[in-house]
């Protein structure tokens, strides 16, 4: 099950070259070309396009994306092969032989030229009133050929209607060049499938399911799409105006909640490179913003680690001493919005398997409608629960109907890092420019729950935990990173023998916990796949994250993404957390101190079942 | 529908005479290397309308790697004006069988596939008949002929999109998915059905080679001209008295063919169908051939009644719509020739204005996925070209 790029419909002509043993023009495995007069050698199967850019040579790009396979149907990236009839596309062309390659001659200049501007007039709108304005792939392009008139006209009517149905993706038809980045994004990369090309010629449109709204179709809310849309297509379903509006309201507590990865990405909307970790600017700018308190979910990653612990421990005791069948193992962890909707579409049958804790976000929500407002004798109703998240399927799981146990809307409003930056900005904040500050009391001791932000962070934060509480003892790992649960291969298995354990726990003497990481949902797929078939009867806990490297990698982060850009991320967080005094989540205070004061009955007792557990919903994949 | 004139290698009584499964018999006895010398000497070229010399694409196919390799007919005839491979599917199938049985045993691959076009689903009950009745006579199936060769012919019906007679748009049908071109290299003969190494030839390309084998290449060879070898079926509709399909020798003339389907008061010939090129009177001594006029078939004959600029946008808007719409070249450029074409016709459109036009139509020929973006301009920009008195001083 390991990850690799080929996925299930990729058309088998796009998928990577398969060189021949004894291919009589190969080399050494180098292949002699020339660009643009100059000779080069290249390892057999390169594209002319990754050829062009070891060399430095500036190549247009609109449908290419390094996490994608290869389309070949924008054609802006076409180049001159000596000895063809037409100018192929650099992006799909694997250089077999010895090629002589112009990327700049007259044929290419105009015929990229044409297509810009056969794109530009069908591209409805103005730059200065589009999100995407100063990050958007085809007006760079428009710039960098100078494109000072639309030469071949340009639409002023709508043509589609703005598919607003969604509580985190919004789509707008009229911006899409048809990259179909999306399309290879939602089929390819995610397995979900919900967009595709339809019709043809002229009336060629990306469309859902009888063309039904997102809101009525599998969409997983994941954004990925969102991601990679070269322009503003697709966006996140922004709440800034109703935040500034709760904000400017003298009546309303307005909270915010800051999940790990935001901070770790939220720079590069400042130009910074990624990997810059911003925590401390961004308390002070959410501060000076206007929140009145601002609060690290680190702490309920740090409860969703004894709650969810507790379970996976119960669920064991139950199976391994009670022998009761009806024990679902192994767990699967619940912390990610997309991945929750993609089981309830995909596998609606195994939901008995996610762990029942809410996530992180949600858990806060609650408790700070309850626990908090009691603590400070504030009428709930007047507190406003922001939760800035690298993620755009937040947004649909707070407006969740069941997500109201404080007995109010436990978190009112998500809000990406896109967003996020947005209101800085507007508020006249540069961001790395700003002092330091803290997080606020009563939340603001953290501790293993800022990797949750990325793939393998939670299972390496539970770990921590239950090892601890099994055996009294830290886990066998050097400054407890446990580096199995590192990385970014698509599907990872480890386990972690427990030994000498406490008496309480004396079923477990000897026992392998072993546990899977996947993230992305075509990874997430695999397992499931092996759980259907009967494979995963010796795994006990399994991490899955809706999105490609985890939250890091959210479709509330900055565009654009990379695997590169991911990695950055992730090393921000996990040199963060390296720096960090506690470790593991049942030594946070704030965690003994929220057990001693309110959720009195302990992890997995009356109260938190109440308030940070949930139930999921069956909803298949065809929805009336 | 019978061919019209005298034919050269699809006549029915001359073949009764030679008993089309002897040519089966002497095929499968020859080893596949010599079979395909024998094609690749006889000259032959597809006949679908891009012109590949078959030998050399039996050849590639025949050395690419693969446990499995495929050999499929392209039946997709969705070229307007064209309709010779319904008469040969219709009259000559033994011819069109045999020949894709002869290339699968040539790449050694085991099974084809007949693509035929969803309009000629009327056809599929009489092929199916035939299919096995050839099975009844171990001319398909296993062990052909004790030959050790065993070969399938599966039919699939196409699915009404133009773009699918497009070889890997086609394959990309079979496999299931939207009829989309992929992008190449790689070829369908490397990387074809379900990523193995594939064969597509036309009807008319399969339904020669047993002719060939039969006669032998040197045979084949006496007719047409240097680049051009053989004879060719054209569908002639349009301003003449005897509109049909004909069989003609390579090299023959626009003249000859006006002369042979008795059109009068001509004023221009589409070469090609809608991707083709319009021949004006001046240039009625041109010939049909690879050299010069290149044609999967269609001829349609325009008199001096006819609009240019009507014509024209008749070919621009099923170019619009039949765009598969997956590259933008094709996808907005179509748009933007038909537009320029209703401005035109509106009187309000500036001759600049479609000179910067013909420019968009060549990078559209350079630029696009496939034959259908890239021959979508050649119709505006031979009818803008040779007609553009006409179309300019009416308006
Ligand atoms: C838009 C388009 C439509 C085509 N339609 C057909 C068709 O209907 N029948 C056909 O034989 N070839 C068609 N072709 C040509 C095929 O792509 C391919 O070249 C041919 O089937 C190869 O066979 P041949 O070498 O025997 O000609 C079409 C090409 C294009 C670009
Ligand atoms: S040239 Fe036209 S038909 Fe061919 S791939 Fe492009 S859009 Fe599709």
């Amino acid at each position: 099950m390991e990850n690799n790029k080929e996925t299930n419909r990729a058309p088998i002509s796009q998928k990577p070259l398969v060189i021949e043993k004894g291919d009589k023009d190969a080399i050494g495995g180098l292949v002699e070309i020339e660009i643009n007069g100059k000779p080069f050698k290249v390892p057999l199967g390169t594209t002319i396009l990754d050829a062009c850019r070891q060399q430095n040579i500036h190549i247009p790009t609109l449908c290419h994306h390094e996490d994608l396979c290869i389309a070949g149907v924008c054609r802006i990236c076409v180049v001159e092969v000596e000895g063809m009839r037409v100018l192929p596309t650099s992006c799909s062309f694997p250089i077999t032989n010895r090629l002589k390659i112009k990327t700049s001659s007259e044929n290419v200049r105009k015929a990229r030229r044409h297509i810009l501007d056969l794109l530009l007039s069908e591209h409805y709108g103005e730059c200065y009133s589009c999100h995407r304005n100063n990050n958007c792939e085809l007006q760079k392009l428009a710039k960098e050929y100078g494109v000072d008139s639309y030469r071949f006209g340009h639409v002023t009517q709508r043509r589609h209607e703005i598919d607003r149905s969604s509580y985190s993706v919004i789509r707008d038809m009229d911006k899409c060049i048809l990259c179909k980045r999306c399309v290879r994004t939602c089929i390819d990369l995610q397995e979900v499938g919900v967009l595709e090309a339809t019709h043809r010629g002229d009336a060629t449109t990306i469309s859902t399911f009888m063309d039904k709204p997102l809101a009525d179709v599998v969409c997983i809310n994941c954004g990925q799409c969102i991601n990679r849309c070269p322009t503003a297509a697709l966006k996140a379903n922004d709440p800034s105006d109703d935040i500034w509006r709760a904000i400017d309201d003298p009546k309303k507590h307005v909270v915010i909640q800051t999940a790990p990865s935001p901070r770790a990405a939220i720079g590069e909307e400042f130009g910074l490179p990624a990997g810059t970790s911003m925590t401390k600017q961004l308390n002070t700018a959410l501060k000076m913003i206007g929140f009145d308190k601002v609060f690290d979910t680190n702490f309920t990653a740090d409860l969703t680690i004894m709650e969810e612990g507790t379970e996976l421990l119960l669920r064991l005791k139950k199976a391994l001493v009670e022998k009761d069948d009806s024990v679902k193992l192994p767990q699967f962890t619940s912390c990610s919005p997309g991945w929750i909707k993609y089981i309830e579409h995909f596998y609606p049958d195994y939901l008995d398997y996610l762990s029942s804790c809410k996530s992180p976000q949600q858990m806060f929500g609650a408790v700070i409608k309850t626990y908090y407002a009691q603590l400070n004798n504030i009428n709930p109703e007047d507190i406003v629960t922001v939760a800035l998240m690298p993620c755009s399927a937040k947004k649909f799981e707070c407006n969740r109907p069941e997500m109201n146990d404080s007995g109010y809307k436990d978190v009112d409003y998500g809000l990406t890092t896109r967003e996020m930056a947005q209101m800085i900005k507007e508020a006249g904040l540069y961001l790395p420019g700003l002092p330091e500050s803290e997080f606020d009391n009563p939340f603001d001791e953290s501790s293993s729950g800022l990797i949750f932000g990325a793939t393998g962070g939670v299972m390496e934060s539970a770990l921590r935990t239950a090892y601890e509480l099994v055996t009294g003892r830290q886990v066998p790992f050097s400054n407890l990173e446990i580096l199995p649960c590192r990385g970014f291969s698509g599907v990872r298995q480890a386990s972690v023998k427990l030994e000498n354990v406490k008496p309480e726990w004396s079923f477990l003497e000897g026992v392998d916990l072993n546990f899977m990481i996947a993230h992305g949902t075509a990874n997430a797929k695999k397992v499931m796949e092996a759980l259907k078939r009967g494979e995963l009867s010796n795994i006990h806990f399994v991490e899955i994250m809706a999105c490609p490297g985890g939250c890091i990698g959210g479709g509330g982060q900055p565009i654009p993404t990379s695997k590169e850009i991911r990695a950055k991320r992730a090393e921000a967080i996990y040199k963060e957390a390296a720096g960090l005094t506690i470790k593991k989540s049942f030594e946070n205070p704030a965690i003994a101190k929220i057990y001693a004061e309110f959720l009195t009955d302990g992890p997995c007792g009356h109260l938190s079942h109440k308030l940070l557990h949930t139930h999921y919903a069956k909803r298949g994949k065809y929805i009336p | 529908m019978p061919i019209k004139n005298k034919s050269v290698i699809f006549d029915r009584e001359n073949l009764n005479k030679e008993n089309p499964k002897e040519f089966l018999y002497k095929a499968l006895k020859m080893s596949p290397s010599d079979l395909i010398l024998e094609v690749r000497e006889s000259g032959l070229k597809g006949r679908g309308g891009a012109g590949f010399p078959t030998g050399t694409k039996w050849m590639l196919a025949s050395a690419a790697v693969s446990d499995k390799k495929f050999v499929v007919c392209n039946a997709d005839e969705g070229e307007p004006g064209t309709f010779k491979d319904r008469v040969l599917l219709d009259e000559f199938s033994d011819l069109v069988f045999y020949g894709m049985i002869m290339c699968g045993y040539a790449i050694r691959a085991n099974k084809g596939f007949v693509y035929l076009r969803g309009e000629y689903r009327y056809l599929l009950d009489k092929l199916l008949k035939y299919l096995d009745k050839m099975h009844e006579e171990n001319l398909l199936g296993k062990n052909i002929l004790n030959s050790g060769f065993d070969f399938d012919i599966e039919i699939r019906l196409g699915s009404g999109a133009y773009v699918c007679g497009e070889e890997s748009a086609l394959i990309e049908s079979l496999e299931g998915h939207r009829g989309e071109s992929r992008n190449r290299p790689p070829f369908p003969v490397n990387t074809g059905y379900m990523g193995h190494p594939t064969v597509v030839n036309n009807v008319e390309t399969f339904a020669t080679v047993p002719i060939i084998i039969s006669r032998g290449a040197e045979w084949f060879t006496t007719v047409g001209t240097l680049n051009s070898k053989g004879t060719k079926l054209i569908s002639v509709s349009g301003d003449c008295k005897e509109p049909g399909v004909y069989e003609v020798p390579f090299g023959i003339s626009i003249n000859d063919i006006l002369k042979l389907v008795k059109a009068e008061n001509t004023k221009a010939v589409q070469v090609g169908g809608a991707s083709g090129h319009c021949v004006p009177k001046e240039q009625f001594d041109r010939a049909l051939s690879f050299e010069d006029l290149s044609t999967g078939g269609s001829i349609m004959i325009f008199n001096e009644s006819r609009d240019m600029l009507h014509i024209l946008k008749n070919f621009m808007e099923f170019f619009v719509e039949e765009s598969c719409g997956q590259c933008t070249p094709c996808r907005i450029g179509n748009i933007k020739l038909l537009e320029g074409v209703e401005k035109v016709e509106a009187g309000d459109c500036a001759l600049s204005y479609i000179k910067e036009l013909i420019e968009l139509g060549k990078s559209m020929q350079l630029a696009s996925k496939c034959g259908l973006g890239q021959s979508s301009p050649n119709p505006f920009i031979s009818i803008m070209t040779n007609f553009e008195n006409e179309i300019f001083s009416q308006r």
